[in-house]
């Protein structure tokens, strides 16, 4: 491991940890398991926390615990880390339909690609991704990394309203509308599952860190 | 029901102290605005400070109490009248059924919040009352209030005769209105700007645009340029961080901001600024950043937020 973690401030109520600059899945592994550990044992005065690529934010109160306190203890977590087997991600599985009316822009990618558009559909659901980190919209899972053979860049005009549960890639990227949204990612196919249900005991389907497979319908 | 919305030609929100815990997933934080006028509008009202309660903006409201009930209200940009008589802000009041609250706007400030004794009691979504509403979330129905609407709220604290004609006085209070100095931590990504923009950015003046919102306050000043790129991989944000895309042209994130960003941070305001930078003025108030430390920063913050309620006082000649 070469790269040094770094804590700095994000003004005087959040601290980034910074465990690598790149996206990559073995930072990402760290990431997880970082946020992961703070869980476990919580410190009073931490709020939440949220995980991207390479890095953690780390939400506190400034009235119950000051910035040295946390970056500290944090210090010591990241230390930990290397002896802490992570736990094992989850495994979710999502049908997809893909193409037609489903996926407008299926036809596009396989043609920017050079692929049939069955080689597409066989390419995106071959792989296992994990749920890098969460954003954009309440339970959108940005996944990686897609095959070399099938990236596509993103619309230079966003679409004005992709329909929940829509499935898209962007660069190396793969990922769900979760609601009814602006998007600017190629859409690809739909799946029939709910990602975001808020009157529901456990409101979203994916957390950061998932593993995800996309199965193809018929 | 205690309170009917009757006249909404602004924006109006049911905010709480923010949906905590959900940031994770992508659902932004919202809550007030100018946490402190909502902490004060809580407490003068006898509620704990984090209740929910209506975040007023924009334009001029009325409501009508439906029963006898106490309110207060504090933030900046309002006058208050109460059936027939003006009221100052920073107060609280008791209200008589069939009464009306007006809040007409005026131009020294943006957000003001009206807390009733008991609390605005509407369902909580995700564990907060705030309304989010890019996600249809929490509030009256996910929505902006309407006129018609009837507010729920809880049991008071106490017998509303204590909590009526209490005030929290200006010295309190932070130095809201004029063109204020707003306190920064640099970074994290001060190193993606050239010196001469750090410079800049320290040294100028910067107004609100028109085009600002609940989500972030896009400033116009000197332009910043990047060193390099102006995009990097994305990570958390917060409130208060202060991003800055291509065009140069910070933009400071605010309550319902995106939980994570793409763009270069120079530098955050601190909390204890926060409520007075979200009370700036559209092409009005002139603002300038200077650089502080995180120990006078939480300092700062400490003593603006710790005992709020004991600066309330009661005003006799009420």
């Amino acid at each position: 491991m070469t790269f040094k973690p770094k804590i700095v401030p994000l003004g005087d109520s959040s601290l980034l940890v910074q465990l690598g600059e790149e996206i990559d899945l073995a930072v990402n592994q760290r990431v997880h398991a970082l946020a992961d550990l703070v869980k476990i044992s919580w410190l009073d005065g931490i709020i939440e926390t949220v995980p991207a690529y390479s890095t953690l934010l780390v939400y506190y109160d400034p009235l119950i615990l000051s910035f040295t306190q946390l970056k500290n203890d944090l210090h010591i977590r990241i230390s930990q880390m290397e002896n802490v087997g992570s736990n094992k991600p989850r495994q979710i599985e999502v049908p997809v339909l893909y193409g037609g009316e489903h996926g407008h822009d299926l036809e596009f990618v396989a043609s920017h690609c050079n692929l049939r558009v069955d080689d597409v559909i066989r390419i995106h659901a071959e792989r296992t991704y994990t749920v890098f980190m969460m954003g954009f919209t309440p339970g959108f899972p940005y996944m990686g990394k897609l095959d070399d053979a099938i990236v596509t860049p993103r619309m230079e005009t966003p679409r004005t309203r992709v329909a929940a549960g829509t499935v898209a890639i962007a660069g190396s990227q793969t990922g769900i509308y979760p609601i009814d949204s602006p998007g600017g990612w190629r859409l690809i196919g739909r799946t029939s599952l709910r990602l975001f249900n808020p009157g529901s005991e456990s409101p979203f389907l994916f957390s950061p860190g998932d593993q995800v497979r996309f199965i193809a319908e018929k | 029901m205690s309170l009917e919305l009757v006249e909404v030609n602004g924006l109006a929100t049911i905010q709480d102290s923010g949906r905590k815990g959900w940031r994770r997933f992508g659902v932004p934080l919202s809550g007030p605005m100018d946490v402190f006028a909502f902490q004060a509008a809580n407490l003068l009202a006898g509620n704990p400070s984090n209740s929910a309660a209506v975040e007023i903006g924009l334009g001029d409201m009325a409501f009508r109490a439906t029963r006898d009930c106490l309110i207060a209200v504090a933030g900046a940009g309002f006058d208050l009248s109460v059936y027939i008589w003006d009221f100052p802000l920073w107060s609280s009041f008791f209200v008589r059924s069939g009464w009306i609250i007006r809040m007409n706007k005026t131009d020294n400030g943006m957000w003001a919040y009206l807390a009733i004794a008991g609390g605005v009691q509407t369902q909580p979504m995700l564990g907060s009352r705030s309304t989010y509403l890019r996600g249809a979330l929490g509030g009256f129905e996910g929505r902006l209030l309407q006129a018609g609407d009837r507010l729920p709220s809880g049991t008071p604290s106490q017998p509303v005769n204590d909590l009526a004609a209490r005030a929290l006085p200006i010295e309190a209070r932070p130095s809201y209105g004029g063109n204020p100095i707003v306190d920064v931590i640099m970074g994290p990504q001060e190193n993606y700007f050239a010196d001469e923009s750090k410079s800049t950015f320290l040294s100028s003046e910067y107004s609100v645009s028109l085009t600002s919102d609940r989500m972030g306050y896009r400033l116009e000043g000197p332009a910043l340029s990047h060193r390099d790129k102006a995009e990097m991989i994305s990570e958390g944000m917060t409130p208060g961080a202060i991003e800055v895309p291509s065009n140069g042209q910070p933009i400071v994130m605010m309550a319902d901001c995106p939980t994570t960003g793409g763009y270069p941070k120079i530098a955050s305001i601190v909390s204890a600024d926060l409520p007075v930078l979200a009370q700036c003025v559209p092409n009005k108030s002139k603002i300038r950043f200077q650089e502080t430390t995180m120990a006078k920063a939480q300092k700062k913050y400490r003593v603006l937020m710790n005992g709020i309620e004991n600066h309330i006082v009661k005003q006799s000649e009420w």
